[in-house]
């Protein structure tokens, strides 16, 4: 079983949800992201979406775009995060990691060469932004030949028919954008979410993470009623941009805002 | 291979992919508006109202068929083939991007969106999108680099005249690649009442398949006049390539007459060795971006790479997927001039034929008559002369050193 699977059902025993936190690999610096990723569990992350820089994130808004370009100051290339990712595991063998990108770093590394480098440095699972299924019938079987879980968007323009589609090719989970738009732009409305999240959950069995416009605890307390996983990135993001010299500082803010929502997920009934 | 009609109308296949390239690379908020274009459009195509509809607009607004001109003069200087221009600059507003924006706006008007967004380099499909707007009495905005929105200034003012909005874009290099992931930015977050008009045969499928077919009137008219004139096809194609729009919509009907050869010609900037060009085919190599897998100028690490044209229409680090293939099967040659050889083209053409070509055309007109000079003299060449130069004055005075 994979890492994400044993995580997402330990958590559903419990009757919890996860709590899945994106910060950019790379941003603000190359040799801080371990340390953060190591602050992001100790605040209460059961998983964690790394993002690769890429000069062209058009699903992005602005602050994921500036998050991109601050790494990609230093260069921060895809083997450079799989290093951090296996700097991570010295010290964190349990807490599944995602990729989280575009496609084009990969096509150039060639997809054998990065499932084979993925799985080494500990990665569990790969969302590609701009890649849906239908493109993937080469990338998904190296993935899983690789035990590497195939993580794919459903948005609110999804039909039922595609929904089914793109469960089919997704393992460990699906993430739902739950508003159209790009990363950090509107709040989310709790009953168009309710309602495509329970259409998702009628036929399929994968579990449902819920991201988009996902800001503070009480955000994250109103999807994780409707979802199995709450996923939050531009606020947190917006932490290390705006504390960029003083990783203290950076790591204070992180862990108050991930413990308050943390906080909030695990006290619903 | 031997390429037929029956082949090339399979092309894109059901994926939208022309080989290894092409395809719907985007986020999935996006894919169920490219699966109602792309079914709308099929449903469309060949719809005797529609087509009646768009070769009318084609005839009456564009000014249809633009001619294709014998270049005496350059001709003579030059010593070899000899030369026609097909005369895109001559359309309603100067560029052959009107003959996709009436195409697309039409399609917008089917499928009920209010709204139209564009992205544009040099400004000639920001304004040609902005134009079909004003028509329809449809919402506008064009996304523009804003170092291209510095050196297109006039044509920034025309779309403003014609009622869009022009959203000056900070990200990134400032260019056309920025524009266009600004405008996919808009796109996803306006889908519901929004129609993207796509300027060039790259992005998601379908959009490579139905900008080339409605730009494939160019290659169409440039056949039946070649022949109506000379009595036979011609020996060679000349066409620049930016997203490559107006080379595809000259190249496209040509495809199976393999004796006519066929030159896409890329900025070369700087010159290919000092890697300050946008001239992907040349240099480039295959990768995703912008909703397709074709050439791309990109690093190790597969980040997209600065490009530089004097020419903002062709100062983009990709290329349409169709000419991918193009170039792998060799059935169409990619190659480049720099930013002195298409400026100094510019001047000859201006001087010896009267006609002030877009800096984007001058690109062709460079590497044609250095083509043509090779040739013999009762051969035939055509040059895609696929805009105007009036948006490019303060460029070249710039050059010169003169405030105008």
């Amino acid at each position: 079983m994979s890492r994400i699977k044993q995580v997402l059902n330990a958590l559903q025993q419990d009757n919890k949800k996860a709590l899945i936190p994106y910060i950019t690999g790379g941003d603000p610096r190359p040799d801080w992201t371990v340390e953060l990723m190591h602050t992001l569990v100790d605040a209460g992350a059961d998983l964690i979406e790394l993002g690769v820089p890429f000069s062209d994130p058009m699903a992005d808004g602005p602050v994921i775009q500036l998050a991109c370009e601050r790494a990609l100051l230093h260069h921060t290339s895809l083997r450079d995060i799989f290093g951090m990712v296996k700097t991570f595991r010295e010290k964190d063998q349990s807490t599944p990691v995602v990729l989280m990108g575009y496609l084009n770093p990969l096509e150039k590394m060639g997809y054998q060469v990065f499932a084979e480098a993925a799985r080494e440095a500990g990665v569990d699972g790969v969302l590609m932004v701009d890649l849906p299924p239908e493109e993937a019938d080469t990338l998904v079987p190296l993935l899983k030949e690789h035990a590497l879980d195939a993580v794919f968007l459903i948005a609110p323009t999804t039909t039922e028919e595609r929904i089914r589609h793109i469960c089919e090719h997704s393992s460990g989970y699906v993430y739902y954008v739950s508003v159209k738009g790009v990363t950090g732009s509107a709040s989310l409305d709790e009953q168009e979410v309710a309602t495509k999240v329970a259409a998702i959950k009628a036929r399929n069995d994968i579990p449902v993470g819920v991201g988009f416009g996902i800001r503070d605890a009480a955000s994250a307390a109103q999807v994780s009623r409707l979802a199995d996983g709450v996923i939050v990135g531009s606020v947190l993001v917006n932490i290390i941009a705006e504390n960029q010299e003083d990783l203290p500082k950076i790591k204070s803010e992180l862990s108050a805002l991930l413990s308050s929502m943390r906080n909030a997920m695990d006290q619903l009934d | 291979m031997k390429l037929t009609e029956e082949f090339l109308k399979q092309l894109p296949d059901s994926k939208g992919h022309f080989g290894p390239y092409g395809g719907k690379f985007v986020s999935e908020t996006l894919m169920s508006s490219l699966v109602d274009l792309e079914n709308k459009y099929l449903s469309l195509k060949d719809d005797p109202e529609f087509v009646r509809e768009f070769d009318q607009d084609l005839a009456d607004y564009v000014g249809r068929p633009s001619p294709l001109y014998f270049a005496e003069r350059l001709t003579r200087e030059v010593g070899g083939a000899r030369i026609y221009l097909k005369r895109e600059d001559l359309n309603h507003t100067g560029a052959h991007k009107v003959n996709n924006t009436i195409g697309q706006a039409l399609l917008a008007k089917y499928l009920g969106k209010p709204r139209v967004i564009a992205e544009t380099g040099a400004g000639q499909h920001g304004v040609a999108s902005a134009t079909v707007a004003a028509r329809l009495g449809l919402d506008c905005k064009v996304f523009m680099g804003s170092e291209d929105v510095q050196r297109q200034s006039l044509n920034v003012y025309r779309m403003k005249l014609l009622g869009a909005e022009v959203e000056s874009v900070n990200s990134g290099t400032r260019t056309l690649k920025d524009a266009m992931n600004e405008a996919l930015r808009d796109w996803v977050t306006n889908v519901d009442d929004t129609f993207y008009i796509i300027g060039t045969v790259a992005g998601p499928h379908p959009y490579p398949m139905l900008v080339r077919d409605f730009q494939s009137v160019i290659g169409r008219e440039a056949k039946a006049q070649c022949l109506e004139k000379e009595g036979r096809l011609p020996d060679a194609l000349v066409a620049c390539v930016g997203g490559g729009s107006n080379a595809i919509g000259l190249f496209y009907p040509f495809i199976c007459d393999e004796e006519v050869e066929m030159y896409g010609v890329e900025a070369g900037g700087h010159g290919i060795e000092t890697g300050e060009h946008a001239a992907p085919l040349s240099a480039g190599r295959p990768g995703v971006l912008h909703g397709n897998r074709t050439y791309l100028m990109s690093d190790d690490d597969g980040q997209i790479l600065g490009t530089h044209s004097v020419s903002a229409g062709l100062d983009y680090p990709g290329v349409g997927p169709e000419h991918a293939w193009l170039k792998d099967i060799n059935r169409a040659n990619y190659v480049s001039v720099t930013d002195t050889e298409a400026l100094d083209a510019f001047r000859r053409l201006t001087l010896v034929e009267g006609i002030m070509p877009a800096l984007e055309s001058s690109h062709a007109i460079a590497y044609a008559v250095k083509k043509a000079a090779t040739m013999r003299t009762d051969q035939i060449m055509i040059i895609n002369l696929s805009g105007r130069g009036d948006k490019d004055i303060h460029t070249i005075a710039n050059i010169d050193g003169i405030k105008v």
